[in-house]
């Protein structure tokens, strides 16, 4: 027989934002901020804790790009792609973060440290080119404010 | 020769006293309030450009004793960032708008649903949240407000999908009708505004209405918070009156090489220096949810359709098949014009594609498509085969 061990987070969450469907994003959002991605495990307790069908639960985080479902870094970089960003040198502020984190494009590092993806628009376009660390946004980078950027990341 | 050019104006940024606002809405009828927003003329500045007071008319009108006022703070259209610096510099007004809705529609809970990517205005808001509930207290009207977070999905921001996402489910647009203000959030009578049209109706109701219709044209009253990108010395936050053509817009804000402007993002339209002039930014020409984007001569259009098209491929929630398949046809398809595969007609059949998906689809989304594509591929043909 199958004991259940208790997801002790899932039921903070829970307690936390209450039980009802409209709780679901929010309880995957802190789940996502804890432990950087949703594991299969913790969308299977979320489900149950919530009284869902466990692929209602996946088939809804799988909707959002933020709500990840693999394995992410401790800081997830998003750098912009959309038009104005593209426009003001976005392929360079990459390429400088491909080049000092030794990551390329969609990769977490090792270490689980860093994730570099891109994203679409983030709001910035005055100030372009721009980029999010976690929920924190960078704008008018330059590969040499993007490298002073990164060292203090990499210190951390 | 005309007397119009580019105007500055601010209503928007200028600081308001909440408590005053209050005061005016609880000594009227709160039918009074919609008839106030309605003489206006106030249309949705998020872009579809609905009339404010009918909107909050219909759901006044509902019996339904619970009802809700969300403000829609998904700013997700490529090029828009104006909701992002109203929320930052002046979130009170945004909130004292809920207000107004609110008494006005007879609600009792409001929810604000900001994009993910604006968290880090998280903290504020709700210091400044805490400071509007006991205002709310202290005019003993039953008002709260929750703030709901989005998790990256433009698709959110279309209302019903918005809907759906704070209901905790995927972000889907519904069919329509019903629309919100018969049955919204929660299967409610919903009122759901733009945060800076909010802000719009907190300064009808404190200046009146004929003082606001005094801005603008008979199609668009008013003034309009504009976000200014791309080529330009001038990028930024600016809120004009409406009104002015394309080639004035051009002149205030271009390089002095621009060879077409993008009004309304990437669901919006493409103009080309040929029609600046005869161009007017608003209801009568090219409506905008304020995104503005200069592009200068030494751009490839091919370029900027094709991130608009890739994006629209990510963006698509895919749960109709005009959008979903749409979107992925039309990038292949400008891919392989691009690469010789496929001849020139085949552009043709393209923009005929693109009309479908503007009939066929299901959401605001796949049927805007064809408004960046049919535009840039008609002005920009060559760029696009070449």
């Amino acid at each position: 027989m199958d004991t259940i061990i208790e997801n002790e987070l899932v039921k903070e969450l829970a307690n936390k934002h209450g039980r009802t469907r409209d709780s679901l994003v929010p309880i995957l959002q802190d789940l996502v901020v804890h432990k950087r991605f949703l594991s299969k495990q913790d969308m299977v307790d979320v489900a149950r804790e919530l009284d869902l069908s466990a692929a209602d639960v996946f088939g809804t985080a799988t909707f959002y790009s933020f709500l990840d479902t693999e394995p992410r870094g401790k800081y997830i970089i998003r750098v912009c792609k959309t038009i104005s960003c593209a426009m003001k040198g976005k392929n360079d502020i990459l390429s400088t973060i491909e080049e000092i984190l030794k990551l390329n494009l969609g990769e977490t590092s090792p270490n689980r440290k860093f994730s570099l993806l891109e994203t679409n628009c983030i709001g910035w376009c005055h100030k372009a080119p721009a980029m999010l660390i976690n929920d924190t946004p960078y704008t008018e980078l330059t590969p040499e404010k993007v490298t002073e950027i990164l060292r203090e990341y990499i210190k951390k | 020769m005309s007397d119009k050019h580019v105007k500055r104006v601010d209503l928007i940024f200028e600081k308001a006293e909440c408590r005053k606002i209050l005061e005016k809405i609880m000594d009227v009828e709160p039918d009074h309030i919609c008839q106030e927003v309605l003489e206006s003329d106030l249309k949705g500045r998020g872009g579809a450009g609905f009339p404010t007071g009918l909107k909050w008319r219909f759901a006044a009108q509902e019996k339904d004793p619970v009802k809700y006022v969300v403000c829609n703070a998904d700013e997700g259209e490529p090029g828009t960032f104006k909701d992002r610096e109203i929320l930052d510099q002046v979130p009170e007004k945004v909130f004292c708008g809920m207000a107004v809705a609110a008494r006005a529609i007879g609600a009792k809970m409001g929810y604000i649903y900001l994009r993910g990517e604006y968290k880090f205005l998280i903290p504020k808001l709700n210091e400044k949240l805490n400071i509007f509930h006991k205002t709310m207290d202290e005019f003993n009207l039953n008002f709260r407000i929750q703030i709901r977070l989005g998790s990256g999905a433009y698709i959110c921001g279309e209302e019903s999908a918005l809907f759906e996402s704070i209901e905790g489910k995927r972000g889907e647009p519904r069919n329509k009708p019903p629309y919100p203000t018969s049955s919204g959030l929660f299967g409610k009578p919903t009122v759901i505004n733009n945060v800076e049209t909010l802000v719009y109706t907190v300064m009808i109701i404190r200046l009146g209405a004929a003082h606001f219709k005094e801005l603008g044209t008979k199609d668009s009253r008013g003034s309009k918070v504009f976000s200014v990108s791309g080529d330009t010395p001038k990028a930024g936050i600016y809120e004009l009156e409406l009104g002015m053509s394309v080639d004035e817009f051009v002149q205030e804000f271009g390089d002095g090489d621009t060879k077409a402007v993008q009004v309304g993002g990437a669901s919006g339209f493409c103009v080309p220096r040929k029609r600046f002039e005869e161009t007017i930014i608003g209801f009568e020409g090219v409506p905008t949810g304020g995104s503005m984007k200069l592009f200068n001569s030494t751009r490839s259009m091919f370029n900027v359709l094709h991130n608009y098209l890739d994006f629209f491929t990510e963006e698509s929630c895919g749960q109709c098949t005009p959008c979903r398949v749409g979107c992925q046809q039309l990038l292949k398809g400008v891919e392989a014009v691009k690469r010789g595969e496929k001849n020139s007609r085949y552009l043709d059949e393209l923009v005929k594609l693109a009309k479908t998906m503007k009939r066929a689809s299901k959401c605001g989304l796949g049927q805007s498509v064809g408004n960046a594509f049919g535009s840039i591929v008609e002005n920009f043909r060559e760029e696009i085969i070449y």
